[in-house]
């Protein structure tokens, strides 16, 4: 691996290290209500006018109502947004209604914090559904995830309670204190580095020189044509002028960030020049991506009175984090077998970052690259600033199997640790009995009811993943939309259900997903895949509020320090092993083998 | 401990469990085995391929097949003998018990008295509330207590002690057990259970497991192992369409078979703690038994596993029971073997412990002889309530043992001071955790303080480090003692207990066992008195003596048959035991999968993509012996770990952190590793032999 590696990769640690204290603190403060009085006051007063009793809290089935009520609305603002789009301003470009299937896709996209992108953001989203559609859901489904989180840590800090928090109360706390005063900082840095943020129509400029250029043929809804012999049909054409594509991207790149959102502006998302123009924005992206779900640990350690608790987590977090980095930049560095066979050097120079570049921006090289990759995998967000179907096959299966361990690490904002939570459940099971007690974590018994919870919560994604994988590979819709056939066309399938059921959002490209089919399963797919594992995340923050506390003494397993991050990283590794070894065994494994195989 | 202990393969037991393990084939009782009903029905599946093979019209050739179809049997039956054994052996131990059980006649009274008029009606016709008459050599037909009468009974069929005990009406020995007989004299019973819900049924329906329920741990662990075959169901069956897109975009091979994703499935679900599971647990409640403790539920045994806070009577747990003196103190200007002599007489009529063992140090020390009372014309003062001290009258001397105050009230009451030197002397000794007595005389009216003889009470030979195990377990240690305060530290502090309480009364106990709840401590205690059965009632779990009331065995979970308090240790020891066990298999049988996922997924789709053979790292003979190779290992080391079941994992009283990490490189490294071995092994032996 290369010094510009190392030393990205160190500089964010650094970063993200200086950082995950004081907000952590801060968040904690948020989630245990304790802000200035006259904010206090006047806060009480805002929900009252909304018809919220602020000093009330909920028990965790009303707090699952009304987050399940608040993103069913989500989901029906954002669907009509588009459909009405044709009827509402600030439409420059008179992109029109987006069609109900897509737009149906992208509702829940966005609304489950997925920001999977079956469209093209520059070519059928206008402004207003770009800000008041899109970048709100952005902002509310992160503070929907950071909720969850903050009823699990209630759950496991208080002791014999019924209610685990107030979810308007939070969703407005960490929507207004901790997401917008952030972005709006990330924002302005971002215009500094050339980001657009305007309301001007898009900019026709004339091309130096003409270009000409094949895409491949798609037929009426938009699925590629395919010959005889399964390949893309493909056709030229010229271009003379080039569009440049306006709008208010800074500020919704911020939260895609900070929300670990990923849907971006523009199709491209990070790779686009307008997005993520040089070096400092690419690593303010990925540090903003990591930024709340690993402050999140220290918010949890301190809530629960241990913060040696909260970094236990964060180092499994980190670990497997930083394994996945090198891993990818390591596959990626290595370039491909067979442009080496045609003697092209893939060496690493002082002018060219070598490896395999085949859709990467020459601006962040292999480096770059690698670990926006991670970071964005790890984090449930979708964002990418290089295209996986391009990677070699180990280089796209280290994303697939990021999103596969659970998003845990380090997750999305909120589900990363919730989503944690329950893999420490179930190692703590395992583990507490091999010690010979019933097992407990936090002083708290996990018993059935917990136990049953953990298994959905912690199941339900694979289970979507290889079902959907499994119809889509056996479906001529599912077929259709394959790029490449073989064990690549495999991946492409596998890795769309894996990214839409862990609420990632990150395609491999390759896959044309704007179809009736992908649309409509992804969106399944997306809606369970979230709403399935919150609410048994609530469930379990209930069960647990609702448990006294037992002392801890030296017969309790202990749940910091070296052996219990291993057990923690085990489980998570052990879960998505058993769930997903055949799968990947077919998809990028086999394509690997073959490749090296062939020299 | 286990004093019912049995050969693990009894040749007498095996025929029953084989008998058995084929009853169980029933898929009603199959299907009360979530994990291993998946394997019974992927066992019925591969049998009708077999049947379609032989037929002419198979997916794989029928040898193939009928090979995969015999190992997945060989699954499901040695899972049932597994539990088939172990029940087995609970049943064995219960017969010995059941021999207590015999069709007798009784008297049934028609007033709740001796003498009333008696109708002879068979023991399985008495109710809950019957009053019985029960003379010399007479079985007690029910559960009960003695409302009138006193008698010895041997309690020998229960408890296996062969000391008759004493059962009286009135105070904390009035209970008797069904089943147990009457040696001498005649008591009025009432019976407190109805048949068929005596104690004795209760104890037999549990260890045969009639009624063993799941207990709450392993309704959590079998949700846990639902969860992964679900998922590996999942994983499993997607791999059909998965294989079939594989064949159709490469253009070469066939999709997988039935039987081999069947195999698959088998290979990956956890079958190996699924299988011994119940008898994991059957064996828990038969240790248990072993040890002489019944548990009134399996749920009891596995909360003994998680007890922080152990509350132990000082006496008869912590130390011997009896005080016995240990050192002769004398006052200033008297000679020691003056003070020897004048406590050896005043003790020598004194058939209470304390005082025969003054006798016994007056003969060590000084060699001083028994004498005889009536010629030295003594009159004996025994002991009384009113005096609280006791002692000998001799022609114009007189000499007492007492306790402090009574004694300096006896020398008062003749005229002469208390010194302070005595006062200290009784402090010293006080300090130390012992008794102190003082002896005195009174020559012509003359009385004066003779010394202080040291009652030690003994603290028993290794309990010092008994209790260090369970510190270093994270227990804590609290001694229960009606001593004061100065006394039981000083107990306390030799026996090294971690808290004790003195001055104990019913009241403080049930109090101290709510203050620890508080903290979110879990309780285990001991008792056997009426009194002490609301605190049995509150503690998390309560030993209740054999020996004790009723009500105090009723309010307990367990009842220790021995009636030995120390007993409490085990009772922890094999709660944990058992949890341990559950455990370790199941991270074992989870870390199998590594190695069969290697050895399957290459052979599975070999015809495919040939280039998967890099996968096949144990270098396995042919796709076929592959698959069949993980398939036997899966079903063999079930039986491999049937002994592990029913003996349980080693148990060492280490903290937490050091037996996870012994436990996890044990059954979770070992785990991995193992099953890579296995495999190879069989794999050779099966090309060697050229079974495939």
């Amino acid at each position: 691996m290369t010094l510009e590696f190392w030393a990205l990769l160190v500089a964010l640690l650094v970063g993200l290290g200086l950082a995950i204290k004081p907000l952590g603190l801060y968040m904690a403060a948020i989630a245990e209500g304790r802000l200035p009085r006259a904010l206090l006051r006047f806060e009480t007063r805002l929900f009252r006018l909304a018809g919220v009793d602020s000093s009330q809290e909920m028990g965790w089935g009303a707090y699952a109502r009304a987050l399940l009520l608040f993103n069913f609305l989500g989901v029906l603002a954002v669907y009509a947004l588009q459909r009405l789009q044709g009827w509402l301003p600030l439409d420059p470009q008179q992109f029109g209604a987006v069609g109900p299937r897509s737009a149906f896709n992208t509702a829940i996209s966005f609304v489950t914090n997925t920001n999977w992108q079956g469209y093209a953001g520059e070519s059928t989203m206008g402004n207003l559904v770009q800000m008041a559609g899109l970048a709100v859901q952005n902002f509310l489904s992160a503070a929907t995830g950071i909720a969850v989180a903050f009823a699990l840590i209630r759950g496991f800090a208080r002791r014999s309670t019924a209610t685990i928090g107030n979810f308007w109360v939070d969703v407005g706390r960490i929507t207004t204190y901790v997401l917008l005063p952030i972005s709006f900082v990330i924002a302005l840095v971002m215009v500094s580095q050339g980001v657009p943020q305007t309301f001007q129509p898009d900019q026709t400029v004339g091309l130096i020189a003409p270009v000409s250029y094949s895409i491949p043929k798609t037929d009426a809804q938009g699925s590629p044509l395919q010959d005889a012999k399964g390949a893309p049909v493909m056709m030229t054409s010229q271009a003379t002028t080039q569009t440049l594509p306006m709008g208010p991207v800074a500020s919704q790149e911020a939260i895609k960030e900070l929300g670990t959102n990923g849907g971006g502006f523009y199709n491209a998302n990070s790779a686009h020049p307008y997005e993520n123009p040089n070096a400092l924005t690419n690593y303010l992206e990925i540090f903003t991506l990591l930024l709340i779900s690993a402050a999140l640990t220290y918010t949890f350690g301190r809530m629960v009175g241990d913060t040696r608790q909260g970094w236990a987590l964060l180092a499994a977090m980190a670990l497997m984090f930083v394994v996945a980095a090198g891993a990818e930049a390591h596959f990626e560095q290595q370039g491909n077998p067979l442009l080496t066979r045609q003697h092209v050097t893939q060496q690493a120079t002082a002018l060219q970052s070598g490896g395999n570049m085949e859709g990467k921006e020459t601006r962040f090289g292999i480096a770059g690259s690698a670990i926006f990759t991670v970071a964005a995998t790890g984090t449930s967000t979708g964002a990418v600033n290089s295209m996986f179907d391009s990677n070699m096959p180990l280089g796209g299966m280290v994303p697939m199997v990021l999103m596969q361990l659970g998003e845990v690490a380090p997750g999305g904002v909120g589900t990363g640790l919730y989503g944690m939570l329950m893999v420490a459940l179930m190692a703590v099971f395992i583990g507490g009995l091999m010690i010979g007690r019933t097992p407990e974590y936090l002083g708290k018994k996990i018993e059935s009811y917990q136990m049953k919870m953990v298994a959905i919560g912690l199941l339900i994604s694979p289970l979507l993943v290889l079902l959907g994988t499994a119809i889509a590979a056996v479906v001529p819709a599912g077929l259709a939309g394959l790029a490449n056939p073989g064990a690549h066309g495999f991946s492409e399938m596998l890795y769309a259900y894996t990214s839409a059921s862990n609420n990632n959002g990150s395609a491999f490209a390759g896959l044309s997903a704007n179809t009736p089919f992908y649309n409509l399963t992804l969106g399944l797919v997306m809606w369970f895949g979230r709403f399935v594992s919150i609410v048994a995340a609530l469930a379990i923050a209930g069960s647990m509020a609702s448990k006294k506390r037992l002392a801890v003494s030296s017969g309790t397993m202990p749940t910091h320090g070296a052996l219990f991050v291993s057990l923690l990283i085990g489980t998570v590794l052990l879960i998505a092993g058993l769930t997903f070894l055949p799968a990947l065994a077919l998809g990028p494994i086999v394509e690997h083998l073959t490749l090296w195989g062939a020299r | 401990m286990s004093r019912h202990a049995l050969p693990l393969f009894d040749r007498a037991l095996l025929g029953p469990a084989l008998t058995s393990t084929f009853r169980k084939l029933d898929p009603r009782i199959q299907f009360r085995n979530p994990v291993m009903f998946v394997v019974y029905i992927g066992s019925l599946l591969t049998t009708g391929l077999w049947l379609q093979a032989l037929g002419g019209h198979g997916e794989a050739s029928a040898g193939f097949i009928g090979a995969i179809t015999v190992w997945l049997w060989f699954t499901v039956l040695f899972a049932n003998f597994a539990e088939a054994l172990a029940e087995g052996r609970s049943r064995a131990q219960a017969a010995s018990l059941r021999n207590a059980k015999k069709a007798v006649m009784v008297k049934k009274l028609r007033e709740p008295h001796y003498g009333s008029p008696w109708t002879l009606i068979d023991a399985d016709d008495l109710r809950k509330g019957d009053v019985v008459e029960v003379l010399a050599k007479e079985v007690i037909p029910c559960d009960g207590e003695v409302i009138e009468g006193a008698a010895t009974v041997d309690e020998s069929a229960i408890t296996g002690e062969s000391a008759p005990v004493i059962r009286e009406s009135g105070g904390d020995f009035c209970s008797v057990t069904g089943g147990t007989t009457v040696m001498s004299d005649w008591i009025v019973v009432r019976c407190t259970a109805d048949p068929g819900d005596s104690f004795l049924d209760r104890m037999i329906a549990l260890v045969e497991g009639a009624k063993r329920r799941k207990t709450p741990n392993e309704i959590a662990l079998t949700i846990l192992l639902i969860a992964l075959t679900a998922i590996l169901l999942m994983a499993t069956v997607t791999l059909l369409p998965y294989s079939i897109y594989a064949v159709n975009t490469a253009g070469v091979g066939h999709p997988v078979t039935i039987t081999v994703l069947v195999a698959l499935l088998v290979c990956l679900i956890p079958t190996t703690i699924g299988a011994l599971l119940s008898a994991i647990g059957i064996a828990g409640m038969s240790r248990m038994l072993g040890a002489n403790v019944v548990a009134t539920s399996g749920r009891a045994v596995e909360a003994a596993g998680d007890i922080d806070v152990l509350l132990l009577d000082k006496t008869g747990t912590i130390t011997l029971g009896n005080r016995q003196a240990s050192t002769f103190i004398p006052a200033s200007g008297v000679d020691e073997v003056e003070l020897a002599d004048a406590a050896q007489l005043a003790s020598l009529a004194d058939e209470t412990p304390e005082g025969r063992s003054i006798v016994v140090l007056a003969k060590q020390r000084f060699s001083l002889r028994e004498r005889d009372l009536e010629s030295l014309r003594a009159t004996f003062i025994p002991f009384s309530a009113q005096t609280r001290m006791s002692g000998v009258d001799l022609p114009g001397h007189d000499i007492r043992k007492g306790a402090a105050d009574a004694i300096r009230r006896w020398i008062e009451a003749g005229g002469e001071r208390w010194s302070d030197a005595t006062t200290a002397a009784v402090n010293t000794v006080a300090r130390r955790g012992s008794t102190p007595l003082v002896v005195a005389e009174n020559v012509q009216g003359r009385p004066r303080v003779l010394g202080v003889v040291e009652l030690k009470d003994v603290v028993k030979d290794g309990i010092k480090e008994r209790f260090a195990q369970l510190r270093s377990m994270g227990i804590y240690t609290v001694m229960i003692t009606g001593d004061n305060s100065l006394t039981a530290a000083a107990i306390a502090a030799e026996a090294g207990v971690d808290d004790y309480q003195a001055e104990a009364t019913p009241e403080t106990k049930l109090a101290l066992i709510r203050k620890y709840q508080a903290e979110g401590r879990l309780v285990a205690m001991t008792g056997d008195g009426t009194n002490d059965a609301p605190a049995l009632a509150q503690a998390d779990v309560a030993v209740a003596m054999n020996s004790g009331t009723q009500a105090a065995r009723e309010a307990g979970n367990m009842v220790d048959l021995d009636s030995n308090p120390t007993k409490l240790i085990e009772v922890v020891e094999v709660g944990k035991q058992m949890l341990m066990t559950r455990g370790s298999l199941t991270t074992f049988s989870i870390a199998n999968d590594v190695a069969k996922y290697f050895a399957i997924i290459p052979a599975m789709f070999m015809t495919t993509y040939p280039q998967l053979a890099a996968l096949n790292v144990m270098h396995l003979g042919s796709p076929e012996s592959a698959i069949l190779s993980a398939v036997i290992f899966n079903a063999l080391i079930i039986v491999a770990l049937i002994p592990l079941a029913l003996k349980g994992v080693k148990f060492r009283a280490l903290p937490a952190a050091v037996l996870l990490r012994k436990n996890l490189l044990v059954y979770g490294l070992g785990g991995i590793i193992l099953p890579f071995i296995g495999i190879k092994a069989i794999d050779l032996v099966l090309n060697g032999l050229h079974l495939v």
